[in-house]
């Protein structure tokens, strides 16, 4: 499955400052691990080491909320990542 | 014994890691100026960035922001090229722990290059055997059977987070460590990590119900002295202490200090050549635990007899409404002769004395808040 994900800018460091990037997966999970291989060390900065989405990061799968890495993905959606607003 | 060196044999640079990043202070020879330089990983909390004595070029700098997870930074050519550790310090999936942040770096023993260690919030402790790019998980300390009850629950852990710090290691012997942790206390290892024993006897630990409980303790800053590595000073929540090996039992120094100004601070730092001598920043510890300087006179406290007795040193400090926090890692000193010695404020200054602490200037300001100095 062919995704297309949207970068925060916190993230862009990884993506040579690409705010859109393509990636592979079936689920938002295996989406996140593909990231890691194109773009090292960017799933440990959103995912913690026990598979939970960070406290402060947000996925939307074609406009609505993951709060977990299960969904299903299927070509052409598009996964944005979001760094929720907080701050100081 | 440290090798002294003149001042003329080499500038000196402060790496100043802050809350939104990291900055660099760096000296003419005579420690006279200072010019500030930086802004690196702006926005990034970085913690704590130690360079490796060992080979002089490889700073390691730990790292999150405020949105995204921990991690480390390497650089092998002194702060000019950073790479990202390829896998940072991180719990065992399925422990159901997870790093907030690494809080404290170590070089390893001078035989093993290549070899640090980190501590991390919540305490964990790990290791890197090539340079910091990949750490794996001290497994005798953080799947210990008794490492719970250690570390305590969420009540025990300081506002900020309960961190593993002063991680130490014995120059005689690279399987001998030490540990200390708030809270939990201090632990002693005389195999490399696999096992560990609490090392608290005769410390305080007044916000406990026990009179003298084996571990619990809330140990700030522990110091191992490099010339002389069986004796450990301890600026404690409940006091100051020193320990000589191998006695078991930390002599409390608190009753040297002014009754005044408390026994209470942060950071500890002591002269490398002479074991006698050592500097504390005092900090308010009454009621509320203020931790600003008490009053909001700054002043540095040095004792050149093992703790039994203190000078105060503010030669050129402000003399009032100057509330200073000085965090555990935000004091050094450099090795050069006399020695330099530094400490860095919550309030965003860099403050230095390049004669053991009889006058001090302040060398950089407006920085935001200062999590620790080191000399690289």
């Amino acid at each position: 499955m062919r995704v297309r994900v949207l970068i925060p800018g916190p993230l862009r460091s990884y993506t040579a400052e690409s705010p859109v990037v393509s990636a592979e997966g079936a689920s938002l999970g295996v989406l996140v691990g593909d990231l890691d291989q194109r773009y090292p060390g960017i799933r440990f900065r959103i995912v913690d080491e026990q598979g939970a989405i960070r406290r402060h990061i947000k996925f939307f799968v074609n406009g609505v909320q993951a709060t977990n890495l299960e969904p299903a993905l299927k070509d052409k959606d598009e996964v944005m990542i979001v760094c929720a607003l907080s701050g100081g | 014994m440290a090798q002294a060196k003149t001042a003329r044999e080499r500038r000196l640079t402060l790496l100043v890691a802050t809350r939104k990043g990291l900055w660099q202070a760096t000296s003419d020879a005579a420690r006279r100026s200072w010019r500030v330089s930086g802004p690196q990983f702006l926005g990034h909390i970085v913690h704590h960035c130690v360079a490796d004595p060992r080979d002089g070029k490889t700073w390691l700098a730990a790292a999150r922001t405020g949105h995204l997870g921990p991690t480390i930074f390497r650089s092998s050519d002194r702060g000019r090229i950073w790479h990202e550790a390829k896998q940072p310090p991180a719990f065992r999936e399925g422990s159901g722990r997870v790093v907030d942040h690494t809080f404290w770096l170590t070089p390893g023993h001078a035989s093993q290059p290549g070899t640090w260690y980190g501590g991390t919030s919540p305490q964990g402790l790990f290791r890197s055997e090539d340079g910091g790019a990949t750490w794996r998980g001290v497994d005798g300390f953080n799947e210990h059977p008794q490492r719970k009850a250690w570390c305590g629950g969420d009540q025990d852990q300081t506002p900020d987070g309960a961190k593993m710090h002063s991680i130490l290691v014995d120059p005689r012997d690279a399987s001998h460590l030490y540990i200390g942790m708030s809270s939990g206390g201090v632990f002693e290892s005389n195999d490399a990590g696999a096992g560990w024993r609490p090392l608290n006897r005769g410390v305080r630990a007044d916000f406990l119900p026990m009179p003298d409980p084996e571990f619990g303790h809330d140990p700030h800053c522990v110091r191992l002295h490099p010339a002389m590595p069986d004796r450990l000073y301890q600026q404690n929540h409940c006091g100051i202490y020193r320990l000589d090996r191998p006695s078991e039992r930390w002599e409390d120094l608190s009753a040297a200090m002014p009754k005044s100004v408390g026994a209470i601070g942060f950071p500890m730092v002591l002269h490398p050549r002479d074991p006698d001598t050592l500097w504390v920043f005092p900090m308010d510890g009454s009621s509320v635990w203020p931790r600003v300087s008490p009053g909001g006179k700054p002043a540095v406290y040095r004792s050149v007899n093992g703790g039994k007795s203190w000078q105060r040193q503010t030669n050129g400090l402000p003399k009032s409404q100057a509330w200073y926090t000085v965090k555990r890692q935000a004091m050094t000193a450099d090795v050069l002769a006399p020695l330099g010695v530094y400490f860095g404020t919550t309030s965003g200054e860099v403050w230095a004395s390049r004669d053991e602490g009889r006058n001090w200037k302040c060398v950089a300001a407006h920085l935001p808040h200062i999590y620790a100095v080191e000399v690289a």
